[in-house]
């Protein structure tokens, strides 16, 4: 056997920083987000490519702006909340980090029920994605965010699980971060959509 | 955290801030309706303070590594380049 083949990965060793500084999961996660980042482009920006070139619909007389508003106050009360229970878990109180992270759960929850009721309402109303081009581009864009919220609610509801059997303690609670840059993701991405759907 | 001396921001306030410009914007889609460049640069300026603040307290951009903001920033910069040329595809006119 060679020199270089005899190198082997040890689990044993306790490599907890990379040499970025930056812990390992964080990182895998910024640069996932990264790649989410030019998905997300993608699809924004296809969006408006279509829009600037074809004749399109106010989508103020399709769309209920108001509810949509409300949900998107759901949605940014919910990144605070998830912040904030890293804030308490950092601070050193389990309990008020269990009792944030159940509010992020319930905001994320309430978001995507919102998000439901609204498809069902424009889809009973004959608004599809078959019948123009604002609708297939408005169900592409929100629904991927939707399977993205989707994805983020669950994760929620296993750290939230977690927490409550003490996994997360003031010294180790990684998962709490990182989980909460994904969710803070999903709001930016819905900042974004909000304006650019719902309000141009 | 990374840097596990850094202050904790005032999450509220940053709250506050994407609700007031929450409604500016509402406020601003039902002002400028006719007149669409000004609703769109008006939106596109709301927005991309209200991402900034969430990339910068909430997910703690402002308190985190360099590398970490040069390697989101890089993604922003080339997705925009790439919206842009879109596009400038559809509105410049073609020789």
């Amino acid at each position: 056997m060679t020199e270089a083949a005899a190198i082997t990965f040890d689990p044993h060793v306790d490599e907890d920083r990379t040499s970025t500084g930056i812990p390992h999961d964080k990182m895998g996660m910024w640069v996932f987000l990264c790649s989410e980042v030019m998905f997300f482009t993608g699809l924004i920006g296809s969006y408006i490519v279509l829009r600037f070139g074809s004749v399109w619909p106010e989508p103020r007389h399709t769309l209920n702006i108001g509810l949509t508003a409300a949900n998107t106050f759901i949605l940014i009360c919910s990144s605070v909340t998830m912040v904030k229970a890293l804030e308490w878990i950092q601070r050193g109180d389990p309990r008020k980090m269990k009792l944030f992270m159940v509010l992020t759960l319930l905001g994320g929850t309430t978001f995507l029920g919102v998000q439901v009721f609204e498809y069902h309402h424009l889809l009973h109303h004959g608004f599809n994605p078959h019948v123009s081009l604002f609708g297939s581009t408005f169900f592409t864009m929100t629904g991927f965010h939707g399977f993205h919220v989707f994805c983020g609610v669950v994760c929620i509801a296993w750290c939230t699980g977690k927490a409550f059997l003490g996994k997360y303690t003031p010294e180790h609670h990684q998962g709490i971060e990182t989980l909460g840059l994904y969710w803070h993701f999903v709001d930016l991405v819905w900042i974004i959509l909000f304006a650019i759907v719902y309000l141009f | 955290m990374s840097n596990d001396t850094h202050q904790i921001p005032n999450y509220i306030a940053i709250f506050w801030w994407l609700l007031g410009l929450t409604l500016v914007e509402l406020g601003w889609a039902v002002l400028m309706e006719h007149s669409k460049l000004l609703l769109a640069s008006g939106l596109v300026i709301t927005a991309v303070v209200k991402a900034v603040l969430v990339a910068m307290y909430f997910m703690h951009l402002k308190m985190e590594r360099k590398l970490l903001g040069i390697l989101f920033a890089s993604t922003l910069i080339l997705g925009a380049i790439l919206v842009s040329v879109g596009i400038g595809e559809q509105v410049l006119p073609r020789p």
